[in-house]
């Protein structure tokens, strides 16, 4: 090895042993835990538990929740991302037009719900969408419509919590567009104004192209983040009403730490990580365009 | 300590346990062994734990040499707590434990037997109540072991309105399934807009106290589930029957706003529910509404039925350096007077039949239903997985009642899900019969 490739390693060497011992290493034996059957009697006498090869993933496959559990994360993602991204979108734009005034008061008011805590705030969601009590129902019965269970229904638990955890996360994307669309040139749209595009115009073949890559990112960052979805149904609805709320990793959670099928939950957690990595390659895709270069 | 254990069995199993301890040393990083010196650590849980700084008074003054420190855990985190404990080997000296937490614990090893130490005290066993008693009773293979020690109950009873069943041509509250139906058929008969009970269907305490009623839910030594059985299908039929005649609202706790109001405002005559309702009944029933509620034993197939025996118990880990220090003070919250003083702080009630003589109990009308039902308690069966199945049977009672399964599908689906569960459970019994110790 030249003297410079010894120097690098070196250099490198604290970093990569901290990777290799705090991520490479619990990925590994999650991997290999995933293919026991580890579970409370193994934690009191290890040489209860089993080698189990792939029948803790074909298990998987056959439990009725966790197909439950898959579909109300894809409905949550599918309706979620979105609206999460839309709504990041339009604030963004609207921080970003000249006519906006007081643009910094805004953009911390809009970013506030990111850094408060989960659990401290659903705490006050759960007031506002309380069935009789609450601000959101009170709202709607001015429009005439009857109160709704929010929580406690299970068609509406899941928009309940879409709902919550939109305005917990736009404000993050929000500040990631804003910063994209701060750096688009004003002279494409001056010269887009002199071939005579309208807003619509200028915003579909100026402002989009040039926010792809930053959408894709924004994209993939949030999805891959929506299919984590826990904290919200822990801390809002404990996976109910009729597990309408039951997320993937709410489903591992309580395999792992509530019944302690630790091989059974290591499993779940590699299929939600295939499902992420799938989705995700799947969304690289989007950025192949060759028109959308990074402003 | 754990990692000494991986020199002992074979290799094939080397990488499993690799991993195995490993997930162990991730679970409990921060694993932590108290010096002898150090002061009490006991566990409880959330009111529990206020209330029994204000007992430790009385026990500093009779033992000053031991100090206690209690570390309050709330109720929902409490069990997955202990377990990550447990794997850290940071669990304190002694816990309070809902005593359907027990056979997991005793399961893990990592409770002491007490049996040595209650004979050799002033705790009297056949002063508990004996089904409560029996929760902590737990096999081992050198036999029947006592692991805790009662520290206040829980049954479920019916809670009624008997005003309602007055005006129904129904004066006294019903002993048998038989009197109940028809008591609960006179409710609606006579208001159409209110309902004989409320069952919430997310519960499986009611249904689970009728199946005890009627017999054993498990078979071939708790390895196997019994419920496409006889007995608890007989349970299942009453449960599911009552709905059927819409003499119960097919609804969850979530989508009843408020148990008490609708109780007071008469959507349902009879709730089957636990002696922490005594304290919220007269707290949250309106002052014109207190007359108007009473308690009663569960009715049985044919009489006074069994209900569930509940509860927290008090336990010393195997672990602890401090198990005299812990003794003590279980000794001093099990004597009838601290327990007199914890009903009055809390309304928790006593699991020794001593301290109900205490006038405040003896003259509280709603508690004697109690009394006399944890006269008939039975413990519900002492195997790990039985939380989960506790769960399983409350989903299979739901598909019945909302007509999504026959009881012959959902018992039979039930059943193979238990033998699912308890799997492992059949192969451990037959490694321990082919390797004799």
């Amino acid at each position: 090895m030249t003297r410079s490739g010894i120097v690098g390693w070196t250099l490198a060497a604290p970093a990569l042993v901290v990777i290799a011992v705090f991520f490479a290493l619990p990925v590994v034996i999650g991997l290999a835990l995933s293919l026991t059957d580890f579970d409370l009697y193994a934690l009191a006498d290890l040489s209860t538990s089993r080698f189990v090869g792939l029948d803790n993933y074909l298990r998987l496959l056959q439990t009725p929740l966790f197909w439950q559990a898959l579909g109300n994360t894809l409905y949550f993602v599918a309706v979620g991302v979105p609206l999460s991204i839309g709504l990041s979108l339009a604030a963004a734009l609207l921080l970003n037009a000249r006519v906006a005034k007081w643009q910094a008061f805004f953009r911390t008011a809009l970013f506030a719900p990111v850094v408060t805590t989960v659990v401290a705030v659903a705490v006050i969601w759960r007031y506002l969408l309380h069935t009789r009590y609450g601000l959101v129902n009170h709202a709607l019965a001015t429009l005439g419509i009857d109160p709704i269970d929010w929580l406690g229904d299970p068609h509406w638990s899941m928009p309940a919590i879409i709902l919550f955890a939109t305005w917990k996360n736009f404000g993050y994307n929000m500040v990631i567009l804003l910063a994209a669309l701060q750096a688009v040139p004003r002279e494409l749209y001056e010269s887009a104004r002199v071939d005579g595009a309208g807003t619509l115009r200028q915003f579909t073949d100026v402002t989009f192209p040039l926010l792809t890559p930053t959408l894709v990112m924004v994209g993939i960052m949030t999805v891959a983040g929506y299919f984590q979805l826990f904290a919200e149904p822990y801390v809002m609805t404990q996976g109910g009403p009729l597990r309408s709320t039951v997320s993937v990793l709410y489903f591992m959670y309580e395999e792992g730490f509530r019944w302690w099928n630790l091989g059974f939950a290591s499993a779940v957690a590699f299929v939600l990580f295939l499902i992420i990595f799938t989705v995700s390659a799947g969304l690289w895709r989007f950025d192949r365009d060759p028109a959308a270069s990074r402003p | 300590m754990r990692l000494r254990e991986l020199g002992r069995g074979s290799r094939r199993n080397a990488l499993q346990r690799l991993g195995a301890a490993a997930a162990l040393l991730t679970l409990g990083g921060c694993g932590r062994r108290d010096s002898p010196e150090g002061p009490l650590n006991f566990w409880a849980m959330g009111r529990e734990a206020e209330v029994v700084a204000e007992l430790l008074p009385a026990f500093h003054a009779r033992h000053p040499d031991i100090r206690v420190h209690v570390q309050q855990l709330p109720w929902t985190a409490a069990h997955e707590k202990l377990l990550t404990a447990y794997a850290g080997d940071s669990l304190p000296d002694l816990c309070q434990l809902g005593n359907t937490w027990l056979p997991e614990l005793t399961a893990l090893d990592a409770l002491e037997p007490l049996d040595q130490r209650v004979d050799a005290s002033a705790i009297a066993r056949d002063d508990y109540f004996a089904g409560i008693l029996d929760t902590n009773v737990m096999p081992t293979p050198a036999g029947n072991r006592l692991f805790g020690v009662p520290w206040y109950v829980d049954t479920r009873v019916l809670f009624y309105r008997s005003d309602l069943l007055r005006a129904a041509g129904h004066p006294t509250p019903p002993q048998s399934w038989a009197e109940w139906l028809a008591a609960m058929r006179a409710i609606r008969q006579r208001d159409a807009r209110s309902y004989g009970v409320l069952l919430p269907l997310n519960e499986p305490d009611p249904l689970f106290a009728l199946a005890l009623q009627q017999g054993a839910l498990l078979s071939d030594d708790d390895t196997r589930g019994a419920f496409a059985q006889p007995p608890f299908r007989r349970a299942l039929g009453f449960y599911a029957g009552i709905f059927a005649e819409r003499l119960a609202p097919a609804m969850t706790n979530a989508q009843i706003a408020n148990v008490w109001d609708e109780f007071a405002r008469g959507l349902f005559a009879f709730y089957v529910s636990g002696p922490w309702n005594i304290g919220e009944f007269r707290r949250r029933l309106p002052r014109e509404r207190q007359g108007d509620w009473a308690t009663a034993p569960l009715p049985g197939p044919d009489g006074p039925g069994v209900s569930t025996a509940g509860g927290s118990s008090l336990v010393i880990f195997k672990r602890s350096q401090k198990k005299a220090a812990a003794w003590q003070l279980i000794e001093f919250l099990s004597d009838p007077a601290t327990m007199q003083r914890f009903h009055a702080l809390t309304g928790n009630l006593p699991p020794r039949r001593s301290a109900w003589r205490s006038p405040e109990l003896a003259a509280d009308v709603p508690s004697q239903a109690f009394a006399s039902q944890l006269e008939r308690v039975r413990a519900a069966p002492k195997l790990p997985e039985w939380e989960r199945i506790f769960q399983e049977m409350q989903y299979a009672a739901a598909r019945v009642v909302q007509r999504t399964q026959g009881i012959d599908a959902a018992t039979t689906e039930l059943d193979a899900s238990v033998d699912a569960l308890l799997e492992k459970r059949r192969w451990l019994r037959t490694r321990a019969a082919a390797s004799p110790r």
